[in-house]
């Protein structure tokens, strides 16, 4: 080895990078600004939240405090805000919200685990692309769209196929939430079967193991926390759909005893409501009480749905 | 085992399993196709109950009788309005909140706060917004009902989308190109700028898209925010209520007596179509970026 | 150990002194003392897993962008802590750093090689055209892509890209630029023309070459340091190391090939 020579001007070179070391340049600070710019976009999603929560609180906060009878809301069998006097009961609400996510889900859960085993597990190639763009086209229908189709071909059909007076019912609203919900739940489903290691299948599979044996025996199973967590999503949708359902379910204000009875949703009497109602009165108000409650609902099963797929994949 | 009999000739036992295996598949296969009735179904009915009814005259002209006659070129033009108005809040806020999170965030306490901020945020029911809108931009910002307030409703309720879809993209990006990069002496920013987001610009516009497609969709939340029911001039400024597609169709079709029946087709298929374009772009773009690889 | 080589002759561009590397609990590089003196070509050698990647990561300060990477001891460079640098990107400005597995950035081929001198403000056109050429021919690839400078850097070949990497290294004029296995993706015939251009870059500037090649630290290397299970077992000039004049036993095996 030759000793290196020394060009004359390294050591010069050496101590003047060492003072561009803590020069902070353009660079620097414009790193500096962005970090700040897009943090306060990160952030803003928390604020936004927050400001939901504070907002729909504050506005009916006065009425919920002072005026408002929590047991009376919940259990109540008349909502009748103008009546004289008002009688804020909002169970004919709860009941039909209820019995038309139940319908949507009877709908929904079995369309989209089929759909979602089949496109998963089973179908390859072109005919998996074409059914991820059906699906997905499903999913793009705007809500108030579907309401017209319950408005105007789904009425005449029930009332025919069925012999009720009225088709505008809780079959009604709730066939098109589940097929509204049905996309977004086969989505996510299939995320949960893909989450399943391909080593337990192919472990399973090569024991002698068919397809379905493999998926009925191995994945279902272990997807379970995330096929949970879509049914949750998927309730959580249906729940809070609003104009769909309030053209489709025929809005009257008793809670239903069968499918074809017509019936009102939480978030479709706010809908309906709530332009009527003057700004600030007690029904305006008690509008936001039932918004706040909604709120709280699908928070709890989005948490809960959130916490599912972790433990889920934590466990695998 | 019988002589001539293969080893891998399969038992009774097997050959059930086989049968079932098919069965099942079928049986998948035809409960997925189910999914296809309502697609056809609804584009097949609003094309044949709606076309008639369609025209130039239909999609340029003010509404006549409460929107029963005439057309619906104020909803038309509100509703790109509105549309607009929530892209530009929802998208530099959506991609900025995506930048963060994939790029400067570390995996802390506030990082899984936003998360779940976000989930929470794309679960909240529309109309929970709508009275959001209205506490927030209508009332408490002074916006009145306005397109801001309602553009601002809809921003808020779409952001999730644009987060999620610019996250993803950005996470496609391999994370060697970055520390290549940073290697150079690039401050995160430089890396950001020159690499990473030229190389997920698909993903951010997929979230326009899809941000367009729930905007031009959405009723609830624009409803008591700036969606008015009849406004026979076009906006000239944020500040003005608007007439919206959505907010029409749902007008024409429960609040105004006396209206053809082609005309609530009408209006849902202009909406559709204008959905479904927009997808299908989204669609397009998607595989022919599948398609074209740069590494 | 060895206690590091007194610094007489040439200054000390970088010096180490109880560099510890971690990785959560794994711990990857414990109580290194070493110094690099300026304009040599500093070997270190070892198996796998002896820590050599983690002392170039903690030298140009890549602890920061690795989660769960920390890094105790002291090291400076140009008399500098590096840890009390204001502006690290100045810093890595000056670490030029080659890593085993090439990364042609999806830029074209002009831009992979132009952007170290525009991210430090170089904008003329004349000036980067005169860097990527003397860069792409330093690092031997200035024949093969001459003609398609515009086509992206992604898509060369291994080869190509580990001399793409070595080249846009050059570009940013560092005072020390650190290889890690930078012969890993090319051949044999490229690898002695890279080593050529390595001995050549010298004159100008302080290369710290990592290499499973026990042969290649012998044919450049002034000094070389031995790595073994996080440790420096032993630092001393080339030809004395390999010249039989190892003191440590462990050296001697894994020169002869009896384990690595």
């Amino acid at each position: 080895m030759t000793p290196p020579t020394v060009a004359p001007s390294a050591g010069a070179r050496s101590r003047s990078a060492a003072q561009a070391l803590d020069r902070r340049d353009r660079a620097w600070w414009q790193d500096l600004l962005a970090r700040a710019v897009v943090g306060l976009g990160g952030i803003s999603a928390v604020l936004f939240i927050a400001a939901i929560i504070v907002f729909i609180a504050s506005q009916g906060f006065e009425f919920a405090w002072h005026r408002l009878s929590w047991s009376e809301l919940l259990t109540g069998a008349r909502w009748e805000p103008t009546a004289k006097p008002p009688s804020y009961g909002a169970w004919p609400l709860i009941a039909g919200t209820a019995w038309i996510t139940a319908v949507a889900m009877a709908v929904a859960v079995p369309l989209s685990f089929a759909a979602a085993i089949y496109v998963g597990e089973f179908a390859t190639g072109r005919r998996r692309e074409w059914l991820k763009i059906v699906i997905e086209t499903l999913a793009a229908i705007p809500s108030v769209v579907w309401g017209v189709v319950g408005l105007q071909v789904m009425n005449p059909l029930i009332q025919r196929l069925f012999d009720t007076p009225v088709g505008l019912n809780v079959l009604n609203a709730g066939i098109i939430l589940g097929l509204m919900a049905a996309p977004i739940m086969t989505t996510l489903a299939e995320d949960a079967l893909k989450a399943v290691p391909d080593a337990h299948r192919e472990a399973a599979e090569a024991l002698g193991a068919t397809r379905w044996q493999t998926i009925r025996k191995v994945v279902l199973p272990h997807a379970r926390p995330g096929l949970s967590a879509a049914v949750l999503l998927g309730i959580g949708r249906a729940f809070g759909e609003t104009i769909a359902v309030l053209m489709a379910s025929g809005h009257r204000l008793l809670p239903p005893s069968s499918v074809f009875d017509s019936a009102a949703t939480i978030t479709a009497t706010i809908a309906a409501e709530l332009g009527e109602a003057a700004v600030d009165s007690d029904h305006y108000q008690a509008l936001f009480v039932l918004g706040l409650v909604l709120f709280c609902i699908t928070f709890t099963i989005n948490l809960l749905a959130d916490w599912l797929v972790r433990g889920g994949r934590g466990r695998a | 085992m019988n002589p001539g009999e293969t080893p891998f000739h399969a038992t009774p036992l097997e050959q059930r399993r086989q049968l079932v295996q098919r069965l099942v598949r079928m049986l998948l296969l035809c409960v997925t196709l189910l999914l296809l009735v309502p697609v056809l179904g609804i584009l097949g009915v609003l094309v044949f109950e709606g076309a008639p009814a369609l025209s130039w005259s239909f999609l340029f002209d003010k509404p006549q009788r409460l929107g029963a006659a005439g057309g619906i070129w104020p909803a038309l033009v509100g509703t790109i309005w509105l549309t607009a108005t929530a892209l530009a809040v929802a998208l530099p806020l959506g991609v900025a909140a995506a930048i963060y999170l994939s790029e400067y965030a570390r995996d802390n306490r506030l990082t899984r706060l936003i998360n779940l901020a976000i989930v929470n945020l794309a679960g909240v029911p529309s109309i929970v917004h709508a009275l959001f809108g209205v506490g927030a931009f209508v009332h408490f910002l002074h916006f009145g009902e306005s397109i801001l307030a309602a553009g601002c409703t809809l921003a808020v309720m779409t952001m999730p989308v644009v987060i999620v879809a610019t996250r993803e993209s950005l996470k496609a990006v391999p994370k060697a190109f970055r520390e290549a990069c940073w290697n150079m002496g690039a401050t995160r920013w430089q890396t950001i700028w020159r690499i990473v987001l030229p190389n997920s610009v698909s993903g951010i516009l997929t979230g326009v898209i899809l941000v367009v497609c729930r905007a031009v969709g959405e009723t609830a939340p624009i409803m008591f925010t700036g969606a008015v029911f009849l406004r026979l001039v076009t906006p000239e400024t944020v500040f003005d209520r608007t007439m919206a597609l959505s907010f029409h169709l749902y007008t024409v079709s429960t609040q105004v007596t006396d209206v053809p029946r082609a005309v609530p087709f009408a209006v849902a298929l202009t909406l559709i179509l204008v959905v479904l374009a927009m997808n299908s772009i989204a669609i397009w773009f998607r595989m022919r970026l599948r398609g074209r690889k740069k590494w | 150990m060895t206690a590091p080589a007194p610094a007489t002759g040439p200054a000390n561009l970088v010096t180490v002194r109880g560099l510890s590397v971690r990785y959560g609990d794994h711990v990857a590089l414990q109580g290194v003392d070493l110094d690099v003196r300026e304009h040599e070509i500093f070997g270190i050698i070892g198996p796998a897993n002896a820590g050599k990647t983690s002392f170039l990561r903690a030298l140009n300060r890549m602890d920061e962008f690795v989660p769960r990477m920390r890094v105790d001891g002291n090291v400076t460079f140009a008399g500098r802590d590096v840890r009390s640098v204001r502006n690290l990107y100045a810093l890595r400005r000056q670490i030029g750093v080659v890593f085993p597995l090439p990364v042609g950035l999806p830029l074209s081929i002009y831009d992979n090689v132009a952007l170290g001198p525009r991210l430090a403000g170089t904008t003329g056109r004349a000036a980067l055209d005169e860097i990527v050429e003397r860069c792409l021919r330093r690092a031997a690839l200035w024949d093969e892509v001459k003609d398609r400078l515009d086509g992206l850097g992604s898509l060369l070949s291994g080869g190509q890209q580990q001399r793409l990497t070595i080249a846009r290294a050059l570009s940013q004029d560092p005072s020390l630029l650190l290889l890690d296995e930078f012969s890993i993706a090319v051949d044999p015939v490229t690898t002695m023309r890279i080593e050529e251009v390595l001995k050549e870059l010298r004159r100008e500037l302080t290369i710290v070459l990592v290499t499973n090649l026990v042969q290649q630290a012998r044919r450049l290397a002034d000094r070389t340091a031995f790595f073994l299970g996080g440790r420096c077992v032993e630092c001393a000039a080339t030809d004395a190391l390999f010249g039989g004049g190892a003191r440590d036993q462990r050296t001697n095996d894994y020169l002869e090939g009896r384990f690595g």
